[in-house]
């Protein structure tokens, strides 16, 4: 009834070929955009925008990176974690060394350091796969954790191997406020989510969908393999290069390389499984699910037990909150298997077929 | 699906009532607010507990004891960070904005980091007491960090000056090899320009053996140990690496008493699973332990006897335990001197405590009349100074419990000031800002 598309004919190949071809989806997402863009910015607190939305924005970034190759190329990867710091010192090194650098040059560059890392490090792809392959990838980590913290010339020889950035400027507006913060992210992510969204559903996309779901038979159509794997590890990681050095920038300010741990790569992936695998969509729940909800509960819970009448402790506080977190890991997993996205295409299903369900 | 309807139900209360709780903060400030950030949980929890039930302890003890500074009450909140950088910025972020809050002490080196370049936006200070950037020191550089009692260049200064008058002069330690056993973070990092100076300057060998957070696994770093056989361990470590690196020098057959640690490295669950393996094994101490003192007995009168306590009853007056109410302590004097200029029994904002941290003067009379006599050394900082005190002495564990075992040892101020005066230009050069002016001290 809301959602269907009958009746929305198209009539020339500009109309049929566009990302959204569904009049309601433009609609939906025009209005979302305008609300992240217009409304937010007048409701949210420092603390929110600070704490809740950059850290979302942020990590939703990362995890459309991931889900294209995880989610459409089929490739699992613990290195994520790891083209995050390579993607946030390489903007750091072009940010200080050289004079003048704009930020947005920067967090690009750094983009393209972490596409040639992942590049790199996609090489293995070619022969293994699956699980192996997710511990071929692990190696990139451990290649970078051990990079940042031995190899001096990284962090502008720090003594202590912690590095910061402050003075952040683009387009000679200042990113200090967490407004600006908040909009410069939100624009970032807006553009290369859509660029993505474009990428997954082209020639391109079509290749890393059919490499993840039969590598031989997409070789015998003619896809070659490597193309089609590099292309989506150099994809992947420039995106998730660009979140990293966000994060570093925009959210940190000041980080050593334990901010790119290996925790990071695993939050990574179990957002893009939680929140749906070869979706873009999914990506932003994921990463809803991972980085908000444990804030979220660490705030609640407190309150919660007040109301029954028990006062917890902090450690108390932390531990509940790790068992209701995995608790709910474990129901999505099992009520959904296919993530949260699945949840919402079921929904926009039903909406469909509504007041008739068959 | 009732199940279902109910966590969906349950999702949507915890999603308004989140924004419920953020939205209390904006109330007026009647009252002192302490952001306490601790870790209760993760690898290193046992040493964060103890120091954050001494921080609590002691605002308790006060409110009791005192009825606040000067009638302004104390409010705390505790947030778990668990030593993680994001979720402690997350902390900073959450309470910051409280009213009346105070300073931050962040308990974490890494958590430091990330706060030093928003704490100057947010006008609050940073207490780093014993850890933190060690540049710091340098007050007209760094305005809104204390790294008070001492830094881990000073750490590492006395303890080099101690291994020297042990040998009888600094000359003998020529020729000597000294190993450095780091968590391989910032925190374990930071000695080594310090170490590297010395050696030059004494001609000693200086090995370097990181230990990859968290620590739990190193045996590789104690077979290399075991290898070089160096005459001295210098043991950087925390939390669960400190106990874990006891073990593996009993293992390796390492003579404990060959063994120094920093002051994190020197407390009671360092080495209590150890016990009688750990015997010998010497630590810098920046403060005593036990109950004597007389803010530990106020503490068991006031807050503990009636029930009050944060932890139990025997663990007050631990070594981590002390040094949480020292900071506290510090904290609230800070006001404490904030309100004699800014007006006494008003709530002072995060601007006017940064001013009574830097003129903190607490000599041995008025730590006497504090309760921590013999406690800890007296200290004053200034502008120019914000650590207000560079000594330390060595405890040494008997098996069963900390003994003091050397007299204070200063660092020398000739081989830090100018690597903190360096240290301190070159992080002004990067940032492009300009040392605070001489007036800037009277704000």
């Amino acid at each position: 009834m809301f959602y269907r598309e009958n009746g929305q004919f198209k009539t020339s190949y500009r109309a049929d070929q566009q990302i959204f071809p569904i009049a309601q989806d433009r609609v939906a997402l025009f209005v979302l955009l305008a609300i992240a863009f217009l409304a937010v910015p007048f409701m949210a607190s420092d603390y929110i925008f600070r704490a809740i939305l950059i850290p979302f924005l942020i990590f939703s970034l990362a995890a459309v990176g991931v889900n294209i190759l995880v989610g459409y190329c089929g490739q699992i990867s613990l290195g994520s974690g790891a083209f995050m710091a390579v993607g946030a010192y390489a903007a750091y090194n072009f940010f200080v060394r050289v004079d003048g650098m704009p930020l947005l040059v920067a967090l690009i560059l750094g983009g393209v350091c972490a596409m040639l890392f992942g590049i790199l490090f996609g090489l293995p792809s070619l022969r293994v796969k699956g699980l192996y392959l997710a511990v071929a990838t692990l190696a990139a980590q451990f290649f970078s954790d051990w990079m940042f913290l031995r190899i001096q010339w990284f962090t502008n020889n720090s003594s202590s191997g912690s590095v910061s950035v402050s003075n952040l400027q683009v387009f000679g507006l200042s990113l200090e406020s967490p407004l600006a913060k908040y909009l410069f992210c939100l624009s970032l992510l807006a553009v290369i989510a859509l660029l993505a969204k474009n990428l997954v559903r082209g020639a391109v996309g079509r290749e890393w969908m059919a490499i993840r779901d039969m590598d031989v038979a997409a070789a015998v159509i003619g896809i070659r393999p490597m193309y089609a794997k590099l292309s989506a590890f150099a994809v992947s990681s420039f995106i998730v290069g660009v979140a990293g050095a966000l994060w570093a920038f925009i959210y940190l300010g000041a980080w050593e390389p334990a901010a790119f741990s290996v925790d990071q790569s695993f939050k990574l992936l179990f957002m893009v499984i939680i929140g749906g695998m070869g979706s873009i969509m999914g990506s932003f729940f994921g990463a809803a699910f991972i980085v908000i909800l444990p804030i979220a509960l660490s705030q609640f819970l407190p309150v919660l037990a007040s109301w029954v009448g028990i006062e917890i402790s902090t450690a108390g506080v932390s531990h509940a909150e790790l068992m209701v977190f995995g608790g709910l890991i474990v129901w999505f997993l099992i009520v959904e298997p296919h993530g949260l996205a699945k949840l919402w295409s079921i929904g926009k299903q039903k909406l469909r077929l509504w007041p008739f369900p068959h | 699906m009732k199940l279902r309807k109910l966590v969906l139900a349950s999702a949507l209360v915890v999603a308004g009532s989140s924004v419920l709780v953020t939205g209390n903060a904006f109330a007026q400030a009647k009252d002192q607010f302490f952001p306490l950030l601790s870790y209760r949980t993760g690898p290193y929890a046992p040493n964060g507990v103890p120091w954050a039930n001494g921080k609590l302890d002691y605002l308790k003890m006060i409110n009791a004891r005192d009825g606040g500074i000067n009638g302004v009450k104390l409010t705390y909140e505790e947030c778990e960070t668990g030593y993680a950088t994001d979720r402690g910025v997350e902390c900073y972020e959450r309470l910051k904005s409280r009213p009346g809050v105070a300073l931050f002490d962040p308990q974490a080196t890494g958590i430091t980091f990330a706060l030093t370049e928003k704490a100057p936006v947010d006008k609050v200070a940073l207490m780093t007491l014993g850890y933190g950037l060690s540049v710091a020191q340098d007050g007209m550089a760094f305005k809104w960090n204390f790294p008070l009692q001492g830094s881990y260049w000073t750490g590492a200064d006395i303890l080099i000056q101690h291994l020297g008058k042990s040998l009888g002069g600094l000359d003998k330690l020529k020729g000597k090899k000294i190993t450095l056993v780091y968590h391989d973070s910032p925190f374990g990092k930071e000695p080594i320009p310090l170490l590297q100076e010395r050696a030059r300057m004494h001609g000693f060998d200086l090995q370097l053996l990181p230990v990859t957070a968290p620590g739990v696994e190193q045996k590789a770093t104690w077979l290399q140990v075991r290898q070089s056989k160096p005459d001295y361990v210098l043991l950087w470590g925390w939390g669960v690496m400190n106990s874990t690196a006891l073990k593996e020098a009993q293992a390796t057959g390492y003579p404990r008493d060959k063994m120094y640690g920093v002051w994190w490295a020197g407390a009671e669950p360092d080495v209590k699973d150890v016990g009688e393996g750990a015997k010998g094994y010497h630590a810098l101490a920046l403060n005593t332990s036990g109950q004597q003192p007389k803010v530990m007995q106020d503490i068991l009168k006031y807050v503990h006897a009636k029930g009050q306590g944060t932890g139990p009853k025997d663990e007050v007056g631990q070594v981590l335990y002390t040094r949480g109410v020292i900071i506290q302590m510090l904290s609230i004097e800070a006001v404490r001197k904030a309100q004699e200029r800014f007006g006494k029994g008003k709530v002072m904002t995060g601007e006017q405590v940064r001013w009574g941290l830097e003129n903190l003067a607490l000599d041995q009379k008025k730590l006497d009349a504090l309760g921590f006599s013999g406690v800890m050394r007296p200290l004053s900082t200034s502008c120019a100074d914000h650590m207000g005190s560079t000594a330390a002495r060595i405890e040494t564990w008997d098996g069963k419990k900390w003994n003091i075992s050397s007299d204070y040892i200063e660092a020398d101020e000739q081989i830090l000031k100018p690597m903190v005066k360096a240290g301190a230009e070159k992080y002004l050069a990067d940032k492009k800002m300009t040392r605070r002016a001489a007036q800037d001290c009277q704000s």
